[in-house]
């Protein structure tokens, strides 16, 4: 086992590579990360010029900030005013030297400026998951004991229809209906606005907040795995062991929640274990709408301001994550299952 | 998918020495698709969908669906504008309908190219095997593992940026289309050419390609003569669903500011200024919303009846 996931790790690093190297170039093709700059009327072009040497911006893309961003430059000397003379050694390590580099819009490393927003992702993220696995289980397995009746038709049916909607959409009709008409729920940011001037966070004031943008990352999903989790369970239900346990006179209860649920949840672990790295998907839409925090906001930003730094370390980040959960799962599904062998 | 047909036959004369009627795997697939209720509702759903949306073109022109009328600002649902007006005063209806085309023609489109690219990966892979192969599904598993909407909010800043306006088909189209529909296509092909490859690697061993290779066939000939056929079913299947989700993905693009540019509709960029009305304009999103929503659903259940009836399977039904 332990040669096996070296093996898998290994396999990683070129896809790696590949994704990073992408990344960079695309986004060096994308345009000038400065051109903010050119609408602020204190900055003068000399100014502007400066920066761009400093950020080495004005070197070719291909080799030197290519270099620059693998190795880093404190070995080579730089030219950081712009006047084509070398000035002084460079101080970025490097992406391959574990140096992410500087944040162009926020002007600290890019380490530090994620560890800002990535707490609130998650927090959205893993109560999302945990309402997922919660609800389409007990959806998936209630519809399961029923097949074909008004109440399977119905949450199948609206099962169907959720999974077809957009997450904004169903974004938009929960703020619509739970902050606009009933007026029970905060729309915008994790803490009430006057509160949070005065330094108050109370953990009620964020969970009243985390309502609505959980309920939109999570409600796609549930309907997705509690169809998964319905065709799994009856599936199972029909086979020979159950049959066999309820022969044998054990109670219903006992039945469905020890022996089916075990067989019928295993698929569901592994494959909820592989959407985990897309919580950045949903979280870039959720946050827009509700003002939240966190990564898909950092993201969309650093989009808008080109800033290649934070973009290239958000992408590496989830694929690592993919990479990693891909490793996981297997190796859960491999322990769970005993009929699955590592090859 | 001869021999079938020669079994059958052979079965048949033998067992009741009826007279055989032959009916293609197409007709096969039609009956099994008719009986499909859910099937039959979705494409009554899309149909009626394209009637609203190429039909709706003779009663509004472009230019209305278009124009601006700011003391007309956040009208709501009335008989002059049925869905209301958005926050420059267009008519939603109208920008529904004009948006529905965009929508829906960037969706076909993209699947053409995402589908095509995925086939030819797929077919190319699995035939050739290989070094070609690895290398080729490297690539594959580097960019499933970036997030799509990430992949695809990266792709649309470096290219959609463009404002410009284009004349396609005698109709001026803000250019940005043209790189959203190239965008979407070349980020979804992934999954279809993992599909496809592993139905060639099945198909690649069995005995009627040994026997075309006997006779000298091309390799183009083998793959796209005798292996391509036998993987229509889902190619077909994937590219059905593949339309919903490309209509999804435009709408993403646009609802967060990176897809198509105003002033061309689409379902999207109609819903995007939605987020910041709520209170004023309830009616901004749910026109829109509902024709994605329906659009989408109509699809995904003509996928799924497609799906049951190439079901290989499933052939005895």
């Amino acid at each position: 086992m332990g040669r096996y996931i070296l093996r898998r790790i290994l396999q990683a690093i070129p896809l790696l590579a590949i994704v990073s190297v992408l990344v960079f170039f695309l986004l060096k093709t994308a345009g000038d990360p400065l051109a903010y700059l050119a609408e602020d009327p204190t900055v003068t072009e000399a100014d502007r010029a400066l920066i761009r040497a400093q950020l080495g911006l004005n070197e070719p893309v291909f080799p030197h900030q290519f270099v620059t961003w693998l190795i880093g430059d404190d070995w080579r000397m730089r030219d950081f005013t712009g006047d084509g003379v070398p000035d002084d050694y460079g101080t970025q390590r490097g992406i391959l030297r574990g140096d992410f580099g500087e944040s162009i819009r926020y002007q600290r490393s890019v380490s530090d400026v994620v560890s800002d927003f990535l707490p609130n992702t998650l927090l959205l993220g893993f109560s999302a998951y945990v309402l997922t696995i919660i609800f389409s289980l007990v959806i998936g397995m209630y519809a399961a004991l029923r097949p074909y009746t008004l109440a399977d038709n119905l949450l199948t049916g609206g099962a169907f229809v959720t999974y077809s909607m957009p997450i904004f959409l169903i974004a938009l009709l929960l703020v619509q209906v739970f902050a606009i008409w009933l007026d029970v729920l905060p729309v915008q940011g994790m803490y009430d606005a006057r509160a949070a001037a005065r330094g108050i966070r109370e953990p009620l004031d964020l969970a009243r907040h985390m309502i609505l943008p959980v309920l939109s990352i999570a409600l796609i999903s549930i309907a997705g795995y509690s169809r998964y989790v319905r065709s799994s369970m009856l599936e199972v239900i029909n086979s020979d062991y159950i049959r066999t346990a309820r022969a044998k006179g054990l109670p219903q209860r006992r039945v469905v929640s020890l022996h089916a649920l075990k067989n019928a949840a295993l698929p569901l672990v592994t494959l909820i274990g592989l959407d985990v790295p897309f919580i950045l998907s949903g979280a870039i839409v959720t946050e827009t709408i509700f003002g939240w925090p966190g990564m898909g906001q950092l993201f969309i930003n650093s989009l808008n301001f080109l800033d290649a730094p934070v973009l290239i370390f958000i992408v590496l980040m989830t694929a690592i994550a993919v990479v990693l959960m891909q490793l996981l799962t297997d190796i859960a599904y491999a322990t769970l299952d005993p009929r699955v062998r590592y090859s | 998918m001869a021999d079938i047909t020669l079994d059958k036959r052979a079965s048949v004369a033998v067992l009741d020495k009826k007279e055989y009627k032959s009916e293609s795997l197409f007709r096969i697939a039609l009956r099994r698709f008719l009986r499909h209720r859910m099937a039959v509702a979705g494409s009554l759903m899309l149909l009626a969908i394209i009637l609203f949306v190429w039909g709706g073109a003779l009663i509004y022109t472009e230019a209305y669906a278009n124009a601006t009328d700011l003391l007309n600002r956040f009208a709501a649902p009335s008989a002059e504008n049925l869905f209301g007006t958005d926050q420059v005063g267009r008519d939603i209806m109208a920008r529904t309908i004009y948006g529905g085309q965009i929508s829906l023609m960037i969706a076909v489109t993209a699947v053409a190219i995402s589908v095509t690219l995925g086939t030819l990966v797929g077919l190319v892979s699995g035939y050739y095997g290989g070094g070609v192969d690895s290398l080729l599904m490297r690539f594959v598993e580097a960019l499933l593992s970036i997030p799509p909407l990430v992949l695809l909010l990266l792709l649309s800043r470096v290219l959609a940026g463009n404002t410009d306006t284009l004349m396609v088909l005698g109709r001026q189209l803000s250019a940005s289309v043209i790189a959203i529909i190239l965008i979407i296509g070349l980020t979804s092909w992934m999954q279809l050419s993992r599909i496809v490859r592993a139905v060639v690697l099945t198909l690649k061993e069995q005995e009627f390609v040994m026997a075309a290779r006997q006779q000298g066939a091309s390799n183009a000939r083998i793959i796209f003569a005798h292996i391509l056929p036998n993987c229509i079913a889902p190619i077909v299947v994937a590219a059905t669903l593949g339309v919903g989700i490309a209509i999804i993905t435009e709408a993403y693009l646009s609802f967060l500011g990176f897809g198509v540019m105003p002033p061309t509709a689409t379902w999207g960029n109609i819903l995007n200024p939605a987020k910041d009305a709520l209170d004023e304009a309830p009616w901004l999103w749910m026109a829109p919303g509902l024709l994605i929503v329906l659009t989408v659903l109509a699809i995904n259940f003509i996928g799924d009846g497609l799906r049951d009836a190439l079901d290989p399977r499933m052939r005895s039904g």
